[in-house]
């Protein structure tokens, strides 16, 4: 197995049996409690000012997605356009953080998006590892990944092998994220092989919370960037209750080791009151450190255009329809 | 049984001391005070127990109570029965002292004695069924495990009714006990040997020292101490004032009542009308000294 | 970054309180007979919300005259099905005016409106809903083949839960063919006095329910009044032992619902984030104004630095102020007087050496504010470890053992709740069967439904509320 740098914690990776022993150490999480907890903080009220910067956060934190088998270099244009500028009449609207697509399409993705520097920059997320399912060979796994960093992924969104996670082979899924981190920092990597791994977890198939918040864990200790909820293509997807056991999680990784641990909500976030709550938690549970687009990502498609109906709301004061928003 | 008449074989008479802690002391006090039976005769000295002899009875039955309700409710239950048993084999004594006392004849006597035993293995009987049916699932609207068990209250007092002497004192002890309580017990002050008599059967079976501490003398002395013990959960006042007691104004029950709230016992207030003990009791005097625990769990993966 | 939530206060406006409330007796409001009269005030701004009566002993008597009048002629004899049905509207108008109960409830008493809005009002209408279902099946509730009613109730409530407890004492008695007096708290009489409307409102007959405001004297000539059957009272242990001795010699039937002061076991192997905010829950709900609070903290010594560490940050996090805004976590004090006990009780922990902490956050100006707060290096032998202080103040105490767990947890007179937090099931389990307590929340705490009894053993007093169970005190 793979030994990873967890310097704090101890030799936790060394072997298998360590690592498991310390992944069932971890506290466990009372279903009730943490639902109770989650649904505590969905009541938050946020209204007028709170609400607006909370709407314009909400839009620079998303990662544009298409993930279909439908997918052309069309559609992936459109997207990136709509990623730039996702309110034409309004060009105070901030863009999103990322579009996200197969490898196949990243490079289509890249050079519709353009190679601007800064902090201005859309990234460029792409799947990989056998998306959705994982199931392939781990050479397979690689390949797909590092055809995405070099068609100029910033960011790949990997997912675990949940069959192995579930069987008790940790050690196997450790190893495997370390790998493909490993491939992210390859040749091609763009900018100073600085490639972003995202890890998804597919809390909808982990069946509880002890497990979302060991594979938490686990993902971080192999070197995730982010940990992110779920594919979208296994309900249920993105939770309230879930991303809070994965932000308790960031928060007690950088408590324990110094290292800022990212979190994206993915699948099933439609609306901008549901976008809201995930604000407030994490302003909740990890504080103001995670409310940047850095360390707190959206997975969607059809919520940008919910959070433009409300930003356009709050600029006029007057309810706004689906035809004052752009397609995708 | 009855006095010694000459050309007889001299009776060996019996010493009647208390029964703390399993064992049978005189009253620290020394003192003794005159039993006569129902008609006036004399017929031994009891030990006059005093407010140290209370104090080491609450000590005794503090002491017994943990383990005593930590018993399988089953295993209580049979050890309760055993007594029946041992009841059952000296009836004849218990007529002869209760007839004595209570001035019954003989047929009597002995359906009172009959009765008293029956109502013991009635009461050991509810051992294990009372957390069933005073308990059980409640049906909360949230996702929790909801369970209501009773528990014994802990230490009780009781002032056992006057007039019945082993009927009415099995009535009021038996119920308290089959919960898993502990009880210190003033005998009916009038009648107390029977009483005595039981302390020797609860001795001689497999009851642990302590559940059951009887104490014979002055109610009005005794049941003070008692009632403002603050080591005593409950207080029992059937026999300390109104229908079943010497003294019908009520007046000890209520300064015995007001003594109790210091620490907010449990108080079974005399009975307003005499109890008919005899009749079927119920679940009245098994409810009064048991607490309602409810826990709660939530359910969850 | 920073998101700060805007303001979103609750509209004031869904309640339109009367400058003045009269007492209501026999179906209608009526003048107290004294010239007395007495302010509630809103703690958290200190504004004169409304004046009410000051009920006295010849009040009272009114009261417990039509109450009995109403027993004798209406609801006494009224089969259970229709009384039932009269309770079923009453849920129903509660939860009808359910936002405007809220607000009032707030303004009142001072908690906020997320919990007046998503406790207090839901867990009274349920306990409405509840009862009135028991009003026309008490003979199969196990208390005899005809169990029959006491006769009148005189109930005295507490501020912590005004309209709560309201549907506490009220609820059963009347299911169970009782008529009742309440006395609502001195500072928390308005709820009541909307309630009473809704008796109107539901055409409920005269003298069913009558509603006598005042302070603590008013409550004492109802518990004295000759002409009660049954005696209800929530509130302190030391009032709760003066009632049991005034009733003492009578014939009057008493269940008290009084203090505590709990110990919330935390064991190494808790969910720990749920644990933390089981901890904030159990000592912050309602200001601490709860008698069943988690207000004493047993933490395993393996885990107290991390626990607190965890709990310090959540604290942190709590929103103290204006009890009308949704986002308000932590309210006001209920009243100066309870604010200088808490204050007093406070100040022992600092002079008996255990270590305070507060959260760090901004107290308004006006009204009544203390902020959440803990000490650790608090012993056994602290006054903050053995007396309520029924404020946001927690004691931090800790076990080696889950023995030592209990030989502390149990070591106080009180015995109204606990809680223990443990993954591991048989440790729940015999953690709960030891606890001298009425009520075990295993991980989880302050949890309440109407299907469940609460109550407490020793001198926490006697009688429990809810269920079947809490039909007991209340038929004979």
């Amino acid at each position: 197995m793979t030994t990873t740098s967890t310097a704090p914690l101890g030799d936790i990776t060394g072997s298998e049996a360590a690592l498991r022993g310390f992944l069932a150490g971890l506290p466990g999480v009372d279903q009730v409690g943490a639902e109770a907890r989650a649904a505590m903080l969905a009541s938050r009220s946020v209204k007028t000012s709170a609400k607006s910067y909370a709407v314009d956060l909400a839009i620079s934190m998303i990662d544009l997605t298409t993930l279909e088998g439908a997918d052309t270099a069309g559609k992936v244009r459109a997207l990136a356009a709509k990623a730039l500028r996702p309110d034409p009449s309004d060009p105070g609207c901030p863009s999103v953080a990322a579009v996200c697509v197969y490898p196949d399409l990243a490079g289509t993705a890249r050079a519709a998006l353009g190679n601007s520097t800064g902090h201005s920059r859309v990234q460029v997320a792409s799947v990989a590892t056998a998306f959705p399912s994982g199931r392939a060979s781990l050479e397979t796994k690689l390949r797909d990944t590092a055809e995405a960093v070099a068609a100029g992924a910033d960011e790949i969104d990997m997912v675990i092998d949940r069959g192995a996670f579930l069987s008790g082979h940790e050690g196997r899924v450790l190893d495997e994220i370390v790998a493909v981190k490993q491939a992210c920092r390859g040749p091609g990597a763009g900018r100073g092989g600085e490639v972003h791994l995202k890890v998804i977890l597919e809390t909808g198939e982990l069946g509880t919370y002890d497990n979302v918040r060991r594979a938490s864990w686990l993902a971080m200790l192999a070197g995730a960037d982010f940990i992110k909820t779920s594919t979208g293509k296994v309900q249920p997807a993105a939770t309230l209750p879930v991303t809070l056991v994965m932000l308790e999680a960031v928060r007690d990784f950088r408590a324990a080791t110094g290292r800022q641990v990212g979190v994206k909500a993915a699948g099933g976030i439609r609306a901008s009151k549901d976008a809201v709550r995930y604000l407030v938690m994490v302003n909740e549970v990890t504080g103001g450190d995670w409310l940047d687009p850095r360390w707190f990502r959206f997975g969607a498609s059809g919520l940008l255009n919910d959070l433009l109906l409300q930003r356009q709301k709050l600029a006029t004061g007057h309810y706004s329809g689906p035809d004052h928003v752009t397609l995708d | 049984m009855t006095a010694d008449r000459p050309g007889d074989r001299l009776t060996v008479r019996k010493t009647f001391k208390l029964y703390i802690g399993g064992a049978f002391p005189r009253s620290e006090s020394g003192r003794s005070f005159v039993v006569r039976d129902a008609e006036g005769r004399f017929w031994a000295n009891a030990a006059q127990a005093s407010r140290k002899d209370a104090r080491d009875a609450v000590v005794a039955a503090r002491t017994a109570q943990p383990g005593w309700a930590a018993r399988a409710p089953y295993l209580r239950g049979q050890v309760l029965y055993r007594v029946a048993e041992v009841l059952e084999g000296r009836k004849a004594q218990f007529a002869a002292e209760v007839g004595r006392g209570e001035g019954l004849a003989a047929p009597r006597a002995e359906e009172v004695v009959d009765a008293a035993i029956d109502r013991w293995v009635w009461y050991a009987g509810w051992a294990d069924k009372v957390g069933q049916v005073l308990g059980g699932a409640n049906p909360v609207a949230g996702p929790y495990f909801n369970l209501s068990t009773p528990e014994p209250t802990g230490v009780v007092a009781v002032v056992a009714p006057q007039e019945s002497s082993l009927l009415g004192l099995v009535s009021v002890v038996a119920p308290v006990v089959a919960t898993g309580n502990t009880v210190v017990v003033i005998a009916s002050e009038r009648v107390p040997l029977p009483a005595v008599t039981l302390a020797e059967v609860l001795a001689t079976s497999d009851v642990p020292g302590g559940v059951v501490n009887l104490l014979t003398g002055r109610v009005a002395e005794i049941a003070p101490w008692l009632a403002s013990h603050l080591d005593v959960d409950a207080l029992d006042l059937t026999g300390a004032g109104g229908a079943d007691s010497d003294e019908p104004t009520g007046q000890l029950a209520g300064e015995l009542e007001a003594a109790a709230a210091e620490n907010l016992k449990r108080v079974r207030r005399p009975p307003v009308v005499p109890e008919d003990w005899t009749a079927d009791p119920g679940m009245d005097r098994l409810r009064w000294t048991l607490e309602i625990k409810t826990v709660w769990h939530p359910v969850g993966v | 970054m920073v998101f700060d939530y805007a303001p979103a206060p609750e509209s004031r406006s869904v309640v339109d309180l009367r400058s003045s409330y009269g007492l209501f007796i026999d179906g209608a409001f009526v003048d107290a007979t004294g010239p007395d009269r007495m302010k509630t005030v809103n703690p958290a701004t200190e504004e004169v919300l409304a004046e009410v009566g000051v009920a006295d002993a010849a009040d009272v008597d009114r009261a417990v005259a039509a109450a009995r009048r109403a027993h004798t002629a209406v609801w006494g004899a009224m089969p259970g099905r229709e009384r039932a049905k009269y309770l079923y509207r009453i849920a129903r108008i509660v939860q009808e005016r359910a936002r405007e109960l809220a607000v009032a409830e707030s303004l009142d008493n001072g908690k906020p409106i997320r919990e007046s809005r998503d406790v207090d009002l839901p867990l009274a209408a349920a306990w409405f809903f509840h009862y009135a279902g028991w009003a026309d099946k008490l003979e199969h509730a196990g208390f005899g083949p005809d169990p029959q009613p006491l006769g009148v109730a005189g109930q005295v409530i507490p501020w912590n839960f005004p309209l709560l407890m309201l549907a506490w004492k009220i609820a059963p008695a009347l299911a169970c063919g009782n008529t009742v007096v309440l006395k609502p708290a001195e500072t928390t009489p308005l709820t009541a006095l909307l309630f009473a409307e809704i008796c109107q409102q539901a055409d409920l007959p005269p003298g069913v329910v009558n509603i006598v405001t005042g302070p603590g004297a008013t409550g004492q000539a109802l518990v004295e009044h000759a002409g009660v059957d049954k005696v209800a009272f929530t509130g302190s242990t030391a009032v709760g032992r003066q009632i049991a001795r005034t009733l003492a010699g009578t014939s009057k039937r008493l269940t008290l619902e009084l203090g505590g002061k709990a110990a919330n076991v935390v064991f190494e192997d808790a969910p720990l984030d749920q644990a933390v905010e089981g901890i904030v829950n159990g000592i912050f709900f309602n200001q601490g104004h709860v008698c069943c609070a988690g207000s004493r903290l047993l933490v395993q010594e393996s885990v107290h630095d991390d626990v607190l560490e965890r709990l310090k940050r959540r604290m942190a996090e709590l929103r103290v102020g204006d009890p009308l805004d949704k986002n308000t976590d932590v309210g006001a004090i209920n009243s100066a007087a309870q604010l200088a006990r808490i204050r007093e009780l406070s100040a022992a922990g600092d002079a008996e050496g255990a270590e305070r902490w507060s959260a760090p956050c901004a107290l308004p100006d006006h009204g009544f504010w203390f902020a959440p707060t803990l000490f650790t290096g608090v012993t056994q032998a602290h006054r903050i470890a053995r007396e309520e202080i029924f404020g946001p103040v927690l004691s931090v105490l800790t076990f080696r053992t889950p023995a030592e767990a209990v030989a502390k947890a149990n070591n106080t007179p009180y015995g109204l709740s606990a809680g223990v937090w443990s993954e591991k099931g048989s440790r729940i389990l015999w953690m709960a069967a030891q606890l001298r307590a009425g009520v075990v929340w295993a991980n989880t705490f302050n949890v309440f439904d109407p299907a469940s009894p609460f109550g407490g053993y020793k001198e926490s007093g006697y009688g429990r509320e809810g269920g079947r169970h809490g039909l007991e005190g209340y038929l004979r």
